[in-house]
């Protein structure tokens, strides 16, 4: 018989047990790490309300003992690894999100000893800052459930960053400047479209295609045209608009109304994607599409139609998330200035497994990752600046390495489809 | 009687081949009218031109008297064709409702599903036809038979008068196909007219009332159940007369060959899919494993051949333990293997004939002296090969590919046949073959038993087990649920066990 096979069926770990023992090891890092390298006498105090808003409210600030709250939350974790370990949870992917929340308020608690912390800033800074994230990820969503793979996201991004700067200068009217950012990323998309729908072309080829494309184009131009022409790369950028009563609802308020543009138009693409997804014929035929194509053919759905029209849509959607980052934030290009955010959204589609819900709750984490390592820094934590800024990418590498289990992508995701 | 579909001198023309030369066919309104004939014999071709997904290059078609030329299927739905698919055209992961409604939704505000709307028209239907289905269920939750079941409601749910069924019993158990053949005279009964095309000669007679054969692109002629008999079928779809039975000498078992003890081997995705079987197969006797597609069958013969490994249990040949041996360990021993999907894990399609004839002996003498391989030895013993075992090709150097199904089996037989074998692993090795081929390859299997072999057949057609083996072990969800005489097995009871009900 087989004893070497055996014997490693007998210690392998489930994956159940995997993440009851992963919880533990949080918890005991959370003990040692946090918790025993604070001094009992020390606060932590986190400010609610936020600076510079229309909020009239005003909240006092929170203060925590920090030792003891450590201890309470490495105890939750622990009971939670413990039951795990034993139990086992049904939705682990939902407690793995609340555990790395978990670990990372200790660690805000910690960093924060003695000190002062704007919670409610943080939160307002991680929306805005997931927010180009999740329009990567609807538009990966978009494009992938209508079964095209759509890795020219990023590239997208730059295109539509990059003109809406441009128009947005030129004619000194920002929503202007948008419009145009969506159509170039349409524009990107449809050259995907017809290079993967039409030609058939390897989904993934044709990806990289249009990022080196628009990688190189937007850092030409910007050298030899925007370095000469100034004026043109200096739109000025979206102001908050704050909705009236609204936001002064304590923390909420400042955090969700009280934002740019395109931040508002994100969280409703978040729920109108959600709704034509799953409630209409549009959303039934594209999934169909996505799912099985042959079979929506012989229906007399037009595939091509379909796919053309979704990878399209997608690329406008990655078009608006471009126009975050020039008109929606600093108001001018520079070079690569999407720094990967278009792949960290498709990481975070994958992780929300392909529903605008939960890749917008991935955008959030990756969000909240990217503005952690800014207010570290202004805490001035013991950590090289370096390691933070890694963060949002360490969290896209162990995202996608499959911690989170495996996540099923439409059946005919990147499979050309040809007549019979 | 009023004609549901009349179709005059179809021709329908592939670079190289007539596949519908000068076809008619007249279907009366309620009629089951049954399509037979061989692979590559035009079936396929006239139903997707009736079915609009090709154009005829000449004749016509008429529904209900009325001209028609179909640009594609949208068409022909709309004029009340529909057809039921031979790989089922389901979504896995929508819901029944949500399949059935696809392309022609219901919808509120013009934009929103109704699905209270669908729902509702579904029940209605399934009432009517006697098609018991969950519309709320995901298909992928759903058994093949009552997925065919969802396909059959996509089609009357389009308000279609013609069903088009292409081989609809292929993935489907006895029992089940019972039951398909009683909600088919039930549909008939109801005025809808049903074209039903198939291979097997048996389900012909049972439900049709009349029959066309074709053969080679022509029809052959029209008859009825009444008026025709298995073997004039046969006869009629081949062309010349058919051995329908097997003829075989009562079985003389000696020393086991193959034992299989507690075996469990898991799936690609890693999911046990055999679980614990045991069995042996002796010398001059054929064991029949018997199941329907994807119970284990495929992983256990690979576990076998040693294609896969074995995580528990211990395979035995000739009383040598080989559990998790190396492939060419296993057949240097002595075993042959007609695998499942003689295309992908057979042959190796652009090579021509005489390199896949020594697939398995080439390194050794006379095909190779040391690092080089000996072509004249192998032309000369593939020249040979090809004669014995009837292989129909222009030459030995022509590539396996251009082959048609039933000679690249043959390949792969006289390959496998003519080494020194104890045991023959042959997995559905004639899926897909006319029935000429069968006669062939069944009549090779018959006599590897009376030399004295083993022989493992692995098959999801019943008649073939039955007219084959000597014992039948079924299998399902990956156990032996029962081991029987051939002599004593009768068609009901291996369905039942086939479908999973208790060994009683």
């Amino acid at each position: 018989m087989n004893t070497a096979l055996v014997a490693r069926r007998a210690f392998s770990l489930s994956r159940q047990q995997l993440f009851g023992l992963t919880f533990l090891i949080i918890a005991g890092a959370m003990l040692f790490l946090f918790a025993l390298s604070s001094d009992p006498g020390q606060n932590s105090t986190f400010v609610l309300t936020a600076v510079a808003s229309a909020q009239k409210t005003e909240l006092p600030d929170l203060v925590l003992p920090t030792q003891a709250t450590i201890f309470v939350l490495t105890f939750i974790v622990a009971f939670f690894g413990g039951w795990q370990l034993a139990r086992g949870f049904r939705a682990v992917n939902a407690l793995l999100a609340v555990i790395i929340f978990i670990f990372i308020f200790a660690f805000l608690t910690w960093a924060d000893r003695g000190r002062q912390f704007n919670l409610t800033g943080m939160l307002i800074a991680s929306l805005v800052r997931s927010t180009p994230i999740a329009l990567g990820a609807l538009s990966g969503i978009l494009c992938e459930r209508a079964g095209v793979v759509n890795i020219a996201i990023e590239g997208m991004m730059l295109a539509g960053a990059f003109s809406s700067v441009v128009v947005g200068s030129a004619t000194d009217n920002l929503y202007l400047g948008i419009i145009f950012g969506i159509l170039t990323g349409g524009a990107m998309a449809a050259i995907h479209a017809v290079l993967s729908i039409r030609f058939r072309v390897d989904q993934i080829v044709s990806g990289v295609v249009i990022n080196i494309l628009a990688a190189g184009l937007t850092s030409y131009l910007t050298e030899r045209f925007l370095s000469v022409h100034q004026e043109l790369n200096d739109s000025g950028a979206l102001r908050p608009i704050s909705i009236p009563f609204l936001v002064d609802i304590p923390v909420l308020g400042p955090v969700l109304f009280e934002n740019t543009l395109i931040v508002y138009s994100m969280l409703f693409l978040l729920v109108a994607v959600h709704i034509l997804l799953f409630y209409t014929r549009w959303g039934l035929r594209t999934r169909a599409v996505g799912e099985h194509p042959r079979a929506a053919d012989t229906l007399g759905i037009n595939v091509f139609k379909m796919r053309y029209i979704n990878v399209i849509l997608g690329g406008m959607v990655a078009g608006l998330g471009g126009a975050y980052f020039t008109v929606g934030s600093v108001g001018r290009f520079d070079e690569l200035l999407t720094g990967g955010r278009g792949y960290i959204g498709l990481a975070a589609m994958i992780f929300g497994k392909w529903s605008p819900f939960g890749a917008f709750a991935s955008s959030l984490i990756f969000g909240f990752a990217d503005s952690l390592q800014q207010k570290l820094a202004i805490l001035q934590a013991p950590i090289p600046s370096q390691f933070l800024g890694m963060a949002p990418y360490i969290a896209t590498i162990v995202i996608l390495a499959g911690v989170v289990g495996r996540a099923i992508p439409p059946a005919a995701d990147g499979q050309p489809y040809e007549k019979q | 009687m009023t004609i549901a579909l009349e179709a005059r001198n179809i021709t329908k023309r592939f670079p190289g081949v007539l596949a519908n030369d000068n076809i008619d066919l007249t279907l009366e309104a309620g009629e089951i009218h049954a399509l037979l004939g061989e692979n590559g014999a035009g079936k396929t071709t006239l139903m997707n031109i009736l079915y609009g997904l090709w154009q005829p290059d000449s004749g016509e078609i008429y529904v209900k008297g009325e001209k028609v030329v179909f640009q594609d299927p949208s068409e022909a739905i709309a004029r009340g064709i529909g057809m039921l698919h031979q790989h089922f055209m389901l979504v896995p992961v929508l819901t029944v409702a949500e399949n059935i409604m696809l392309g022609q939704e219901s919808v509120t505000a013009g934009i929103f599903l109704d699905r209270v709307q669908v729902i509702k028209r579904i029940e209605a239907l399934s009432q009517n036809f006697g098609l018991e289905v969950d519309p709320r269920a995901y298909v992928k939750d759903l058994p093949v038979g009552v997925q065919q079941r969802v396909e059959i409601l996509k089609i009357l749910y389009r308000e279609a008068g013609i069903l088009i069924l292409d081989e609809p019993t292929a993935v489907l158990t006895p029992q089940e196909a019972e039951e398909l053949f009683k909600i088919m005279r039930n549909l008939a009964q109801q005025g809808k007219s049903i074209i039903f095309i198939t291979h097997k000669l048996k389900e012909v007679l049972a439900v049709a009332d009349r029959i066309t054969v074709l053969r080679a692109g022509r029809v052959v002629g029209t008859t009825t159940p009444q008026e025709t008999s298995e073997a004039q079928l046969a006869s009629m779809m081949v062309g010349r007369e058919v051995i329908l039975s097997v003829k075989k000498k009562p079985a003389q078992p000696k020393e086991v060959v193959l034992e299989v003890k507690d075996l469990h081997v898991l799936s690609d995705r890693l999911n046990p899919v055999v679980n614990g079987v045991s069995f042996v197969v002796r010398a001059g006797e054929i064991l029949g494993l018997a199941g329907v597609q994807g119970n284990g069958q495929t992983e256990l013969v690979e576990a076998i051949t040693g294609l896969r490994p074995a995580v528990r249990g211990e395979i035995r040949f000739l009383g040598k333990e080989i559990t998790n041996a190396p492939p060419r360990r296993v057949l240097e021993r002595g075993t042959a293997h007609i695998p499942e999907d003689r295309q992908e894990d057979g042959l190796v399609l652009p090579f021509p004939v005489h390199d896949n004839l020594v697939l398995n002996t080439y390194y050794r003498n006379p095909f190779a002296h040391g690092l080089a391989l000996q072509e004249k030895a192998i032309v000369a013993t593939a020249q040979d090969l090809v004669e014995h075992f009837d292989v129909r090709t222009p030459s030995v150097f022509v590539p396996v590919l251009n082959l048609s199904g039933g000679n690249q089996q043959k390949v792969i037989v006289a390959r496998e046949l003519s080494r020194p074998i104890r045991l023959l692993v042959a997995a559905q090795p004639t899926r897909g073959l006319d029935v000429g081929s069968i006669e062939y390859i069944h009549q090779r299997l018959v006599e590897k038993r009376d030399q004295g072999c083993a022989v493992l057949l692995v098959s999801t057609e019943l008649d073939e087990i039955i007219s084959l083996s000597d014992r039948i072990a079924v299998i399902f969800r990956g156990k032996i649920v029962a081991t029987l005489e051939a002599s004593g097995a009768a068609r009901e009871k291996l369905g039942l066990l086939m479908a999973g009900a208790e060994a009683t």
